[in-house]
């Protein structure tokens, strides 16, 4: 299809054309178009219907304030739903699909809302969709959301990465048109180090879209020399496609830079966007200014745009809206689109300035304009033909970053507009239009003022000649003629009668009207509508509009992909794996791994021929139980505690005392948060008069570790303590079972006898010379070690226990098989770690010393916590062992109704013990302690079991704990 | 007897090395490890004086070879030698400060990879490491060590030069590591 719509000029590449579709039909474009602009040269000016009214529309607007022209681009797992077709930069190949519209754009079923708009006034939902209650979720909602609505996604899987990363600055500029680029000049040429980013990808601002000469060049040549210029300089970084989304603390701006959106496919390996996190000592704001509509009857069609937007369409994309143009507006700004349309030979039919009391009152053409009404002074009106119309009501300096931490802006009467506040981020300054000051003359000024000012330089360089016209505006928000809808908020069909509703019936706080209207809740975020909607409110309330105020403005400043937000942290690399010393042996046996943490666990380990997991699980207890059985368990907090004062710090983060224990032995240590309740368990080892290694489930290694520093930092300083992990440092494996020793024999160098070295022993050994440690304890039940060597050790340890103890038959054993001889021997873990049980309720309340001040000692005797008929720990098994059991169940007597009143506790971990030959559980049991022997229920709703249980001790394996010693 | 072969934190029997565009990154195998806290009260200059044992101040790196230490927080720093010398590096610096101060092995608890890139191209490097962590590494000087996170996990970055830099990480994690590293490298280079 022909450009039939191109002019001469513009900052396009006409030697190259770059062939897009849209709806399915092929255009043509140059290189710097955008959708729209190509589309527009096209003749193509329907691109999207509204979110409720199904209107069509046509772009407003030629940037990123853009509230119609949202488009799907590209299709398959690159397809992005509601994207502004004003700042997609056009490519070879792009595929654009409009979006809310059934079955097609020219024709949309759904349009049937225009017609029934009087249903659908402000506040319609929360009064329509009140009952039935339960119809909302099922009925209404699904409805309203298809009907609603923005785009799709395909929901394939999005196969471009999305990068992270931090950069570093003395100064920030956010934006780069003139005051930007003189800021970044300024400052550059002073030799700082500079960021400029700018959301297109054309550095100049509003210089591209205008004609206006700066030192005898135009203004677009002056930015690119500008540009060029910084672009030499090694202390400037240009980051062009990028948007500066928010204002965060300590001056650290966000921003997302869209490396690869302009083009087909990212070049491989790189990116498709990356999130910036910036850290500058200043920054200042020259994000320019948005202009706004005048909101009349039937603003919203096709043709209708902003007067700047038609006049950069012409300027910096050589593209006419219509053959016949109107302009309308009640400021000098909206003349000169005018003017600058005259010059390159459009013709324009009518300016309609409402200084001298002209308005357009209403308009014509469903599918784009063809007529606009205008009501001279005289109150005489008359129809005018034209196909395209600008409009401009004044313009909004773009103040969002400098509001982002609640300063509120301004009211400036003089351009008729809200200027940035007085509090805004430290080192924030605000220059040129977003400052309020809209001449380019004015912006240049600025931008180099803020830069010195930021920077504390002296000595100002001169400034290139430039315009510094005045501003000069007589506000008008709403023409009042008119019956028909007048639109203020395009994107969410908000009009001056929803504003008018919104006031009737009270919500005229301005908080309160943005929600009951959606006035500037769309994806645009009202930027080209929130001025008019509160001036309206201030006319209709008789308050100013600055005692009407502004909503709050919030990051991030344009819509940002979720892909951007997640970065790498997606799929297999969602978050960085610990491997185990173990598992290159493991992954060799084909183990299953589960994870823990950010440890992958070998859950078991399946021998040929096994064929479900309860297999290899039971073998491996039984394994273990007959002989002897190894688990890695390096993923065991390990802390280095160490200084003259280590035992007497034991002694307070622990329950139990720890300054007593000798040297060369270990204990089992509960570990109580400040309320009472248990937080932590593990055994520590004296290794040194005064040096302990403490042991830490794997879940709390690092809130164990960080709550020991926090105790030595701040609460005893004093302390001569010193604390390191050392975690990951060692190789440690459990060898446990009857044979134990004798396989561990094989390969210490010491002699590890009963004798040398009895139950709760723990030391610094060696194996074949290599420094190691040993400890004597014991998760299983069984004679128990466990062995630790450098990590780098570890995989050669394994198979040497395993070669050389060869004639043991021994296994390795995983997570389930250490999971099920826990409970068998009645050892707490996860299931009764549970944030909520106290040392009394897991039958260790004589481990909490009352002879020492500990962390959590008083509050554990809290009434409440020590209650003598609380909850306690027991062991639970099935009358009939052939029953089944579930963790979660819940403790009910005999011939109780299942109702909350009769709760007696639940089933906090269960397993199938091949010891036993049933399932066997642990749980609390309120006064459980004395209904050992007698029989209850456990009973579970969700899935149906009630199962008559016998409620026993809790050590299923060995009670008197021989084995052990043995 | 056993006679325990070592395996690298990336699972082999050598260190590996990997290219991408202009950056190598080295796993270094040859480096022992052990943290150096002073006690309460304890002086340590003249016992680090006397074992020749450097030890900087914060955010910094110091060699005096064999030893090479940077600092890691208050009072606190890693000490590191040659592994085949010095594997025993804790019992050593525990002979030279005595109970002066608590001495911790820290050799295995890390992966050490050495990143590089020719002098032609030391700004890639920096670019590399934009996307990693938060070291402003264009701005801070030679011998500037610092605490930070690389894809969530907590790692020590030295800088030897504008393209020379060693990163430490937490050994269990080296294949996440040295993933993010080059994935990044792929991204920026």
């Amino acid at each position: 299809m022909s450009q039939s719509h191109r002019i001469l000029g513009g900052q396009i590449d006409r030697t190259k054309t770059l062939r897009f579709t849209f709806d399915g039909l092929p255009y043509h474009g140059h290189p710097g178009d955008t959708l729209a602009s190509a589309l527009l040269a096209n003749g193509v000016r329907l691109m999207g219907r509204s979110f409720k009214y199904h209107r069509p529309r046509g772009p407003l607007s030629a940037g990123s304030e853009e509230p119609n022209a949202l488009v799907e681009l590209r299709s398959g797992g690159r397809q992005e739903p509601n994207t502004r077709a004003t700042v997609a930069e056009l490519f070879d190949g792009l595929e654009a699909k409009s979006q809310n519209r059934w079955p097609s754009l020219r024709f949309d079923a759904l349009a049937i809302n225009d017609r029934l708009n009087a249903f659908f006034a402000a506040g319609f939902y929360y009064k329509t969709f009140m009952w039935p209650k339960s119809f909302w979720e099922k009925l209404y909602e699904p409805i309203i959301r298809r009907a609603a609505g923005l785009g799709s996604v395909s929901r394939a899987e999005d196969p471009d990465d999305y990068d992270k990363g931090f950069l570093h600055c003395e100064l920030l500029v956010i934006g780069a048109g003139p005051a930007g680029l003189m800021a970044a000049l300024t400052a550059g040429r002073a030799g700082k180090r500079v960021i400029l980013a700018d959301e297109d990808f054309r550095f100049g601002g509003r210089l591209n879209a205008e004609t206006f000469a700066i030192g005898g060049a135009s203004g677009a040549d002056w930015a690119s020399a500008a540009t060029a210029e910084l672009a030499t300089m090694p202390n400037v970084r240009l980051l062009a496609r990028t948007t500066i989304l928010g204002a965060f603390d300590h001056g650290i701006y966000s921003a997302v830079e869209r490396v690869s959106d302009h083009l087909a496919v990212p070049l491989a390996g790189k990116p498709r966007q990356v999130l910036w996190r910036i850290y500058a000592q200043r920054a200042i704001l020259c994000g320019g200014a948005t202009e706004r509509p005048i909101a009349f009857e039937n603003n919203d069609r096709p043709g209708i745009m902003l007067a700047g937007s038609l006049r950069a369409y012409a300027n910096r994309w050589g593209v006419k809206a219509g053959e016949r143009v109107a302009v309308f507006t009640n400021n000098d700004d909206g003349l000169l689109t005018a003017s600058d349309l005259k010059a390159k030979g459009v013709e324009v039919v009518a300016v309609v300035d409402s200084r001298n009391g002209d308005e357009v009152i209403n308009t014509s053409g469903w599918l784009g304009l063809t007529a606009i009404n205008v009501r001279d002074r005289d109150g005489k009106t008359r129809e005018i033909r034209v196909d395209a119309l600008g409009v401009s009501g004044g313009w909004n300096p773009n103040v969002n970053i400098h509001s982002h931490h609640r300063s509120r802006p301004v009211w400036d009467a003089s351009i008729a507009a809200f200027v940035p506040g007085a509090d805004g981020p430290p080192g924030l300054l605000v220059a040129g239009a977003a400052a309020g000051v809209f001449s380019t003359h004015g912006a240049l000024r600025t931008g180099r003022d803020a830069a010195m000012a930021a920077l504390g330089l002296t000595g100002a360089t001169d400034l290139p000649q430039a315009e510094d016209a005045p501003v000069r505006i007589t506000p008008l928000w709403h023409v009042n003629h008119g019956k028909g809808r007048a639109w203020i908020d395009q994107q969410n069909d908000v009009t001056v009668k929803d504003i008018k509703l919104a006031q009737q019936e009270n919500f005229i706080s301005v908080e309160h009207m943005k929600r009951y209207t959606t006035l500037g809740m769309a994806t645009d975020q009202g930027k080209t509508g929130n001025v008019i909607g509160l001036a309206i409110m201030a006319e209709l309330t008789g308050r100013t509009i600055p005692q009407t105020g502004t909503t709050i403005y919030r990051p991030p400043y344009t819509p940002v992909a979720l892909g951007a937000l997640a970065g790498r942290s997606r799929g297999r690399e969602f978050k960085p794996y610990r491997l185990t010393p173990s598992h290159h042996w493991a992954a060799e046996q084909k183990a299953t791994f589960v994870e823990v943490g950010n440890w992958l666990r070998t859950q078991w380990v399946p021998k040929a021929g096994e064929t479900e997991w309860r297999q290899s699980v039971d073998r491996e207890v039984l394994a273990t139980r007959r002989s002897v059985g190894i688990c890695d368990v390096t993923t065991l907090g390990k802390i280095d505690i160490q200084g003259t004062d280590a035992g007497a710090f034991l002694d307070r983060v622990y329950a139990n005392t720890f300054s007593t224990l000798s040297v060369g032995k270990c204990r089992y240590g509960l570990m109580l948060r400040e309320d009472g309740i248990v937080f932590d368990d593990g055994t520590t080892a004296r290794m040194g008069e005064n040096e302990y290694v403490m042991t830490t489930t794997t879940a709390n290694a690092v809130t164990v570790f960080r709550h020991l520093e926090f105790c030595r930092q701040c609460l005893w300083p004093d302390m001569d303590v010193q604390l390191i992990s050392t975690t990951e440092a060692w190789a440690q494996f459990s060898v446990a079972g009857p044979n134990a020793r004798k396989l561990l024999q094989k390969l210490v160098d010491q002699d590890i006898g009963d004798a040398a070295f009895p139950y709760m022993g723990a030391g610094n050994i060696t194996v074949g010379g290599l420094r190691a440690r040993l400890f004597r304890i014991s998760f299983s039940g069984e004679l128990a070690y466990e062995i630790a060597v450098p990590t780098r050790y570890g995989d050669a340890l394994l198979r040497e226990m395993l070669t050389q103890g060869a004639e043991f038959d021994p296994i390795v054993y995983g997570t389930e098989a250490l999971g099920v001889m826990r409970i068998e021997k009645g050892h707490v873990a996860g299931g009764e770690l549970n944030g909520q049980s106290t040392a009394l309720n897991m039958g260790l309340g004589k481990m909490v010393s009352k002879k020492k001040d500990s962390i959590g000692m008083v509050l554990s005797q809290r009434e409440g916590l020590s209650d003598p008929g609380g909850y306690r720990l027991v062991g639970v098994k099935p009358v009939d062992p052939k029953e089944k059991l579930t963790a979660g169940s819940h403790f009910l007597a005999v011939g109780a109704a299942p109702v909350a009143a009769n709760d007696a506790g639940w089933l906090s971990s269960k397993v199938y013990s091949p010891h036993v030959g049933s399932d066997i559980a642990l749980g609390y049991l309120k006064g459980g302690d004395a209904k050992i022997g007698t029989r209850m229920r456990a009973v579970n709703l969700v899935v149906g079991q009630d199962t008559l249980v016998d409620i026993v001790s809790p050590h299923f394996v060995d009670p008197e704990g021989e084995r052990v010693r043995g | 007897m056993a006679d325990l072969q070592a395996m690298t934190a990336l699972g082999a029997h050598e260190p590996r090395s990997m290219v991408v565009g202009s950056l190598t990154v080295t796993e270094r195998f040859d480096v022992a490890l052990a943290s150096v806290a002073r006690r309460r009260g304890r002086d340590l200059t003249a016992a680090a004086a006397a074992a020749g044992v450097p030890l900087p101040g914060p955010a910094r790196y110091q060699t005096q070879a064999p030893y090479s230490a940077f600092w890691v927080t208050p009072e606190m720093w890693f000490v590191e030698a040659p592994f085949a010398s010095h594997e025993a590096i804790a019992g050593l610096l525990k002979g030279a400060f005595a109970d002066a101060a608590s001495i911790t092995e820290q050799t295995d608890a890390w992966v050490i990879f050495d990143l590089a890139v020719p002098d032609a191209a030391t700004s890639d490097l920096a670019a590399v490491l934009e996307r990693l962590c938060n070291v402003d590494f264009r701005a801070v000087p030679d011998g500037h060590a610092s605490r930070t996170v690389v894809d969530h996990l907590g790692c020590y970055l030295v800088k030897h030069g504008p393209g020379a830099a060693r990163l430490y990480g937490p050994r269990s994690s080296a294949q996440s590591l040295l993933h993010a590293v080059e994935v990044a490298a792929i991204s920026a280079l």
